[in-house]
């Protein structure tokens, strides 16, 4: 057995993780966190922990192939190149695009955005990183004259006061919110605000949750500022030496969030709320800002980025233990993307495309003459020019667009209609993999071979668990040989990706220094690395230069930006409301967002049964008030349709919901359900500076969609159904689950469930079958066995309230019934004497609801720790802990 | 001076009666029975344990002889103190040997007779009932040395003793008039699940069919002719194909009969001394076959006997239970239903377990349980007590277990 060192791929927290290989063959891994690892000190969460079940061969794309047809690399190489050349050719460099994504690893998207940059010609190539922290990237660069994030992990166990503002950290970020947990554990006295529309998880260890008006956080830092001048707790000399513009921005701060009372008024909050906030800001020195999708999903997200900053300088609080403004990102190497120049407003090395010095830079070292020397077009209108027409050929790597983008039905339609649709995934069936005309199979997670960079600026490896399956290759090598074969044999003759990392490295030293202009992104130690120290790198925080060879905790320290002045700058805000107002005819506010054990569209948390249980199916947060007003009954489906699409949700009523707001989950995806995409319903605005755009606020309406009947199946093998308009898909531990519905009349059940179910023909006999009716009242259910082992089982219901899965679907562990379980089988309940653990809450140690509630009630717990001892819930990533206090007795 | 009461039958009705009389108002009466069986009072429904050998006559026995003196009751048993006549004015009983015994109340609980169909052919050795201690002495005495066995009449008694017979190592046809056995208990469905298990044991069946004839050698049967003309070898023929209200004595006095001795709710006859119990009466044009509302009349006549003038008979449903060993079967009230009932039903064919529901207005009203009657009990208290059912409809196929396991 073989331990192995390497990297989450999943949130930006970047967790170390040791790998166990027990067989290399069948992809058996045991995974445990990295006690050594600075970003989680071995902790892991739900998702990290169960990655192991995460890597079989299950839906992998393990050979290429082209309009279908399976060929060998040499000529789905060929292919690219060709139609690459024959369109440019044809057409010009803007006729193509690349569009990529944060799950690449540093090699992959360096070598990506050097070809369509460097020689090319163009810079259109843009990342899914568009969607999720590049407001943050403006916010940043607009401050600083550079992307840079100056904290670090151990700033918010140093803090005293933490607002977590647009973020679900508890679900999004679950191990950085652990340590906050922890840290205020241990320090009484440290304070966390939650700003946020919604009560989420992260409210569980807020001393403040500041429920803030859909859009509105822009003023309320304004109103920070404001507040910090009118009662004389600025920092003046901060802002003397090191910051400029700060009359501006006050003037603005002081006209538009003047008052405590102005501010509550326009955010939707009480006056005694605010002025706690403010009051708390204004006295605690050792204050992180943590901010999150929440502000930079947003027309205004730029803004509201510079807003906090601002607040951040305006008292010195930067560069310093204890305090900054903190981005967190979403995805594992969006921070490696911003690096590499991943973005189609970037170059590389945080170089710019405006600047012509860093172009000319850049292109001497790459020793190119094409080098694009302009903005290319950032995802939402990357994908309106391949609708237009104006791009012919696209090539997206290792992202699922046509469910993740805004307005995704516009993006489904353009790629249907797009000359050439490239695609490289180590997932075969995807919404966007659909639409592909060439396949091309890259590497998966275990296999990858490689640098990430987590939110706090920490370069960590990760390293291959086992050979490429199939024909998989590298992404870098893909787009190396697709390169060369394009004609820049040179540029591109890597033979591993310590080559790569190592120019990359080499790149980002390249004139940075004083003489030309000092750059914060600097790898200078590693530009000779060479494979064995590659092999070995160690988790270490850029910049690592000769002064940093052990890297950099914090930035900033010095009060010295990468302006060219060498100062920080205040932006001046006028915050704006959403772009899209809620009307009479969509009077709701449509909030989208991550789920605790799924991540983005489900290609993989969607293969580990334990991740599925916690959240099966899309659902729709509504406040109670809402939802009494419209008839929304709690479990039903509901239509949710904007201007630009619709989704089908299960209703959820949720106090933590504001009136006029709804929430949905983001990531369901066509192959996982048939109406459960999000990004269907939302609106294709961008922010103006960053293009992300704003995909918390939609204006929709909400009403019943009517279903004539309900129903369930679990089945041990994997169906194709049709004649139901509502579907999902669900993995479970040895069976599939699919949840359907349908506004059509109900059908004969009999005959449709044995022609769907049964494995052969003769199997439609009726000994094969258990089968209860109650037709009047609509319900119909059945049972299929093959020698005593159950293969399959339907309900069928006139509503929602159908059986669920939990002990049924712990019948599909067994290989034989007794008849006691075949008796109570179509009651969905547990015969006598054995126990149904209910929907999962913990999902680390499958810990249900209904074995919660009974321990509570029967053995008198009083706390979460308690609920710990007794059933192990809460102890493993802690992401359940807000969720077990919800079982325990109410105070009295 | 205690009242005198006579009852005329020494069987179940008559004596629970007599029991629940010496509970309320004990030293009321001067109690005389007369029985026409030589036993004293016995179980009739554990005939069919005896039959197949599980039981001995002697387990049987509710009142054994010893019970009649300790309690003073007086009991007149065997052929020559069957009843022969009443004379209601000088409120007098009259035996066959002339033994007579006068009466202020008088009660009468003769029970059923075996219906015995004229069949050609059929005054010979070796054709019997199933109703009697006798009866199944004759059953077991035949087993023993005859082969072949053919019972008319695919109701309980009748696959009873099919069963019983084919125990005690003999060859079983069962000849049924009706297309499916136990009509009077079952669907078709069930029907179907009860042959299919019965004809794996080995009994064979002819159904919707009947005898025509019955051959014999010298004077002991020796054949059956079905209507279709095939012909069965028979060593025995068991007549199953129904009981009749024995009320030739009550008729010869002149109560008020029609298919039974007809009673009022307070289970008196058309003479106001005259009370009747059990399988001989008719109560509201309905006759009883099954134990549970006999003995309900038992109790009302007792305490209507005792003085308490209030108390009432109301018919209740009653359950059918099947005794034959690995087949569980229950069935009570209005299994088919009609155009007003909704039916649910649970079926698992590999296991045998059949199971119906029939609703009326949310009520339960028919139910039958076939391969599993664990909820029996549960069943037929919802029959009885009307209890409304909307809230537990989905569960309610699953039995009391599902409802706990649901909360």
């Amino acid at each position: 057995m073989n331990t192995i060192k390497t990297t989450c791929p999943y949130c930006g927290v970047g967790c170390g993780i040791e790998a166990t290989v027990e067989d290399s063959t069948t992809h058996r891994v045991t995974i445990k966190g990295d006690s050594t690892h600075p970003a989680n000190f071995g902790k892991l969460c739900s998702k990290g922990a169960t990655l192991g079940d995460t890597v079989s061969l299950e839906n992998r794309l393990l050979y290429p192939s082209i309009h279908g047809q399976r060929v060998d690399w040499d000529s789905a190489l060929n292919h690219v190149a060709a139609r690459f050349n024959e369109i440019i050719e044809k057409h010009g460099p803007e006729a193509v695009a690349f569009y990529v994504s944060g799950q690449l690893l540093t090699e992959d998207y360096y070598v990506a955005n050097k070809l369509m940059k460097g020689f090319i010609g163009t810079a259109n190539i843009d990342t899914n990183s568009r969607l999720c922290m590049s407001s943050a990237v403006v916010g940043y660069k607009r401050a600083f004259g550079a992307d840079t994030v100056p904290c670090n992990y151990e700033d918010l166990e140093l803090a005293e006061l933490i607002l977590l503002v647009g973020s679900n950290a508890a679900w999004c970020h679950p191990i950085a919110f652990q340590r906050i947990r922890k840290a205020k554990e241990n320090n009484p006295n440290l304070k966390v605000v939650v700003i946020d529309p919604r009560a989420t998880a992260s409210c569980d260890i807020a001393d403040l949750h500041l429920p803030v008006k859909p859009g509105m956080d822009a003023l309320l830092f304004n109103g920070i500022l404001a507040h910090l001048q009118q009662n004389g707790r600025l920092d003046q000399a901060y802002i003397d030496d090191h910051t400029e513009g700060f009359a501006a921005a006050v003037s603005e701060a002081q006209h538009s969030a003047g008052s405590i009372e102005q501010v509550a008024s326009a955010c939707g909050l009480s006056s005694a709320a605010v002025g706690t906030l403010f009051d708390w800001f204004a006295h605690t020195e050792k204050t992180v800002t943590v901010y999150s999708q929440g502000i930079n999903q947003s027309g205004s997200g730029s803004d509201k980025c510079n807003a906090i900053i601002n607040c951040h300088l305006a008292t010195g609080r930067i560069g310093k233990p204890g305090m900054g403004p903190f981005s967190f990102t979403g995805q594992p190497n969006a921070m490696g993307g911003r690096e590499v120049g991943g973005l189609a407003n970037t170059l590389a090395a945080h170089m710019d495309l405006d600047n012509p010095e860093h172009v000319d830079r850049v292109s001497r070292f790459w020793g190119s003459d094409k080098i694009a020397d302009k903005q290319g077009l950032k995802a939402v209108a990357m994908f309106d020019a391949i609708a237009a027409g104006q791009i012919k050929a696209v090539w997206i790597m290792a992202t699922n667009p046509v469910v993740s983008m805004p307005d995704a039905d516009k993006v489904k339609h353009a790629l249907q209609q797009c000359e050439l649709v490239v695609v490289s995934d180590c997932i075969a069936n995807t919404d966007t993999a659909q639409l592909a005309h060439v396949l091309l199979p890259a590497t998966g997670w275990s296999e990858k071979d490689g640098t990430v960079t987590n939110l706090e600026r920490r370069i960590s490896r990760q390293r291959p668990l086992f050979p490429a399956s199939g024909a998989a290759r590298h992404d870098w090598w893909i787009i190396s040989q697709v390169a060369q074969r394009m004609g820049f044999r040179e540029a591109f003759n890597y033979a591993s990706s310590a080559d790569v990392f190592r120019e990359h490295a080499a790149l980002s030293a390249f004139e940075n220094d004083t003489e030309h202009q000092l750059r914060d992104f600097n790898l200078s130690a590693f530009a000779r690395i060479d494979q064995h120290d590659f092999d070995a790198l160690q988790p270490v925080q850029w910049p690592v230069s000769a002064g940093h060879t052990a890297g950099t905790a914090r930035m900033f320290a010095d009060g010295q930006y990468f302006t060219a002045n060498r100062k920080a700058r205040f932006i001046s805000i006028t915050p704006r409301p959403p772009v899209n107002a809620p009307n009479a005819d969509y009077p709701f506010t449509l909030n989208t967002g991550r789920l605790r054990d799924q991540w983005h569209t489900m290609t993989r948390t969607g293969l580990a049964a334990k991740l599925t249980a916690h959240r099966p199916e899309p659902f729709v947060e509504i406040h109670p008030t809402d939802a009494e007003r419209l008839g929304l009954a709690a479990r039903s489906l509901a239509n949710i349709q904007s201007l630009w699409g619709n989704m089908l949700a299960r209703v959820e009523i949720n106090p933590g919901q504001q009136i006029g707001s709804l929430f949905v989950p983001m990531h369901w995806t066509g192959q996982t359900s048939s109406h459960g995409r999000m990004g269907a319903v939302v609106n294709p605005v961008v922010d103006p500076h960053s293009g992300q755009p704003e995909s918390k606020q939609t204006p929709v309406h909400i009403s019943t969609w009517p279903a004539q009947w309900y129903a369930t199946i679990l089945s041990r093998k994997p169906l194709h159904i049709e004649g139901a308009e509502y579907q999902v898909k669900v993995r479970g531990e040895r069976y599939f689950r699919y949840e359907l519905a349908s506004t059509e009349t109900g059908k004969d059940w009999r005959v449709w469930a044995r022609s769907l179910l049964a494995a052969e023909e003769q199997h439609i006999d009726d000994n094969y079958w258990l089968e209860y009716s109650d037709q009047q009242a609509g319900y119909y259910r059945t049972a299929y066995l093959l020698d005593r082992e159950l293969q399959a089982c339907l309900f069928v219901g006139p509503n929602s309230e159908l059986p669920e899965p939990g002990w049924l679907g712990s019948l599909f562990a067994k290989t034989e019934l007794s008849r006691a379980e075949r008796l109570s089988l179509l009651s969905g309940l547990p015969p006598k004497g054995e126990t149904d653990i209910g929907r999962i809450v913990c999902s680390c140690f499958n810990v249900g609801e209904k074995s919660i509630k009974q321990a509570v009630q029967t053995q008198q717990l009083q706390s979460v720790a308690d609920i710990s001892a007794c059933l192990n819930a809460g102890s493993g990533c802690g992401s359940c802990v807000a969720e077990l206090k919800e079982f325990l007795p109410k105070p009295t | 001076m205690k009242l005198k009461l006579v009852v005329i039958g020494n069987g179940m009705a008559g004596m629970r009666t007599v029991d629940e009389l010496i509970q309320t108002a004990p030293g009321r009466y001067d109690i005389t029975v007369f029985g026409a069986e030589p036993h004293g009072n016995y179980n009739r429904i554990m005939l069919t344990p005896v039959l197949f050998g599980a039981k001995s006559i002697a387990d049987i026995m509710i009142h054994d002889f010893d019970w009649y003196l300790n309690n003073r009751v007086t009991l007149y048993c065997g052929p020559d103190k069957a009843v022969v006549n009443i004379d209601r004015e000088r409120r007098c009983v009259i035996a066959h040997d002339g033994t007579c015994a006068f009466y202020d109340k008088l009660l009468i609980a003769t029970g059923s007779l075996p219906l015995m169909l004229d069949i050609p052919g059929r005054n010979v050795e070796g054709v019997l009932g199933f109703r009697d201690i006798a009866d199944v002495e004759t059953m077991i005495e035949k087993a023993a040395s005859k082969r072949h066995a053919v019972i008319l009449g695919g109701g309980l008694l009748g696959l009873e003793a099919a069963n019983g017979l084919l125990k005690r190592g003999m060859q079983v046809s069962v000849v049924n008039r009706a297309g499916h056995l136990l009509n009077r208990q079952l669907d078709n469905k069930a029907a179907a699940f009860l042959q299919r298990q019965l004809a794996d044991k080995g009994i064979q069946f002819y159904l919707g069919t009947t005898i025509q004839r019955i051959d014999s050698r010298d004077e002991h049967i020796s054949a059956v002719e079905l209507s279709d003309g095939s012909v069965l070898p028979a060593d025995m023929l068991i007549m199953s194909t129904g009981i009749k209200p024995n009320i030739s004595l009550a008729k010869r006095i002149g109560l008020e009969c029609q298919h039974g001795i007809v009673v009022d709710d307070s289970m008196r006859t058309s003479d106001p001394a005259i009370f009747s119990v059990g399988e001989c009466v008719q109560h509201r044009g309905e006759l009883f076959g099954l134990v549970a509302p006999v003995y309900e009349q038992a109790k009302v006549c007792a305490q209507q006997l005792s003085g308490q003038t209030n108390s009432q008979f109301k018919t209740l449903s009653s359950a059918t239970m099947l005794k034959v060993t690995g087949i569980d079967l229950f069935s009570v009230g209005d299994f088919e239903g009609d155009n007003e009932c909704q039916t649910l039903q649970l079926i698992d064919h590999e296991l045998g377990v059949y199971k119906k529901i029939v609703l009326r207005n949310n009520i339960v009203v028919g139910v039958i349980l076939y391969g599993d009657t664990s909820d029996s009990a549960w069943y037929l208290n919802l029959v009885k007590d009307k209890t409304p059912i909307t809230a537990i409809r989905d569960r309610l196929m699953f039995g009391q277990t599902s409802l706990a396991n649901a909360a």
